[in-house]
């Protein structure tokens, strides 16, 4: 029983601008559709009071509602990025680790642990791409919800002042076209910021279900974590074959020396240490040409 | 010729002209066309198009205004489907 909106809109008698200068056409476009869809849901609001002064407190009470909401969501939002943010530090932490065993591997002489290591790094890097991407997306939603939380709340600071003045000066009758104006306007703003909440709850909950995945991983230690707790099996394996000490490498170091220094850059890079953002000036450069 | 004003959904109104009504028309029917035809990429292009232009053209209304708008545009990142579902009876405009 109830018309759709735009049916509604096309069967009464509405008083808009659009309409009242002969602009009105049939609906042909989007943005013209769009704007009497918004209009028709207002209309219908204020229809249904008998007294349309009844409207102003009911819709300041939502208005308030609404307000709460997005800052909420924009507090959601935030914690889900920050989630994000320690998820992308365990993930590149243990990619420079791995990145490190593939060349301690090397070092010791083993090649197809040094290709398992930087094998799982490229998996791991494709991850970590994976969630940079959800984080730029995240921190556009954060923006976008925190611009809105703004436009929303200069707009109902308006609309308590506005409703105010109709309350004490008019009469019911010299309201209803008062309200009508100012209540239109709001109306307009908060479906805008409903569904910009919807959406951003929607991207949210997508990316948790993920974040959640990669948390489980973490934690099963199939990516190994930051505790050092779990030893994976690559280190374990490293541990093995350089009897848990650097006794091998220390060996390996030596015989190169004697051998005349050319794989001196191999064993650096497999000591363990941070090197690669160090490298010693006077280790002799390797350039393949 | 007055003036008119246009929402861009999730980044506020802004006032223009009537007299590029004409020009706005033109790509929104467009837009309309392929919303309706579900040519995404077509609907992407128009759709940008069509939100630099009232962007443009506009003057950004002050955040307190209470004024309704007479065109309401999809926001920028607004999908196909998205919008074919405001655009439905039933509407899902919530509030």
């Amino acid at each position: 029983m109830d018309a759709g909106p735009v049916l509604w809109v096309l069967s009464q008698s509405w008083s808009w601008k659009s309409v009242r200068r002969g602009r009105a056409k049939p609906m042909s476009g989007v943005m013209k559709r769009m704007g009497m869809i918004f209009r028709a849901k207002a209309n219908k609001a204020l229809d249904r009071a008998e007294d349309p002064r009844e409207t102003l407190d009911y819709s300041y009470q939502k208005q308030l509602e609404l307000l709460q909401k997005v800052r909420r969501g924009v507090a959601d939002v935030a914690t889900s990025r920050k989630r994000l943010e320690l998820q992308l530090n365990q993930l590149q932490g243990q990619s420079t680790k791995l990145e490190d065993q593939g060349r301690k591997a090397l070092a010791l002489g083993r090649e197809d642990l040094a290709r398992e290591a930087l094998s799982r790094r490229a998996a791991l890097q494709q991850q970590v791409t994976d969630l940079e991407t959800q984080h730029a997306t995240l921190q556009g939603e954060e923006e976008k919800l925190t611009l809105a939380a703004q436009r929303l709340q200069a707009k109902v600071d308006a609309f308590r002042t506005k409703k105010e003045t109709i309350k004490a000066t008019y009469t019911a009758a010299q309201a209803q076209t008062r309200i009508a104006e100012s209540f239109s306007g709001i109306s307009e703003e908060m479906g805008d910021v409903g569904l910009a909440i919807q959406r951003a709850e929607d991207k949210t909950a997508q990316l948790q279900a993920r974040a959640g995945a990669i948390d489980e991983l973490l934690a099963s230690g199939a990516l190994d974590d930051q505790s050092g707790m779990h030893k994976d099996e690559i280190q374990a394996e490293l541990d093995r074959i350089s009897g848990g000490s650097d006794v091998e490498l220390e060996l390996q170091r030596m015989k190169a020396e004697l051998a005349g220094g050319s794989s001196q850059q191999a064993i650096e890079g497999g000591s363990g240490q941070a090197q690669s953002q160090q490298q010693p000036t006077d280790t002799p450069r390797f350039d393949k040409q | 010729m007055g003036d008119m004003i246009v929402r861009i959904m999730g980044e506020g109104q802004v006032r223009l002209a009537e007299s590029h009504l004409t020009e706005l028309n033109k790509l929104d029917d467009v837009l309309l066309q392929e919303l309706e035809k579900g040519d995404g990429p077509g609907f992407r292009r128009t759709l940008e198009a069509l939100l630099a232009k009232v962007r443009e053209l506009g003057e950004p209304l002050p955040d307190d205004s209470l004024e309704p708008s007479e065109l309401i545009l999809p926001s920028q990142d607004a999908t196909l489907e998205e919008v074919r579902d405001l655009l439905r009876d039933d509407g899902l405009i919530p509030g």
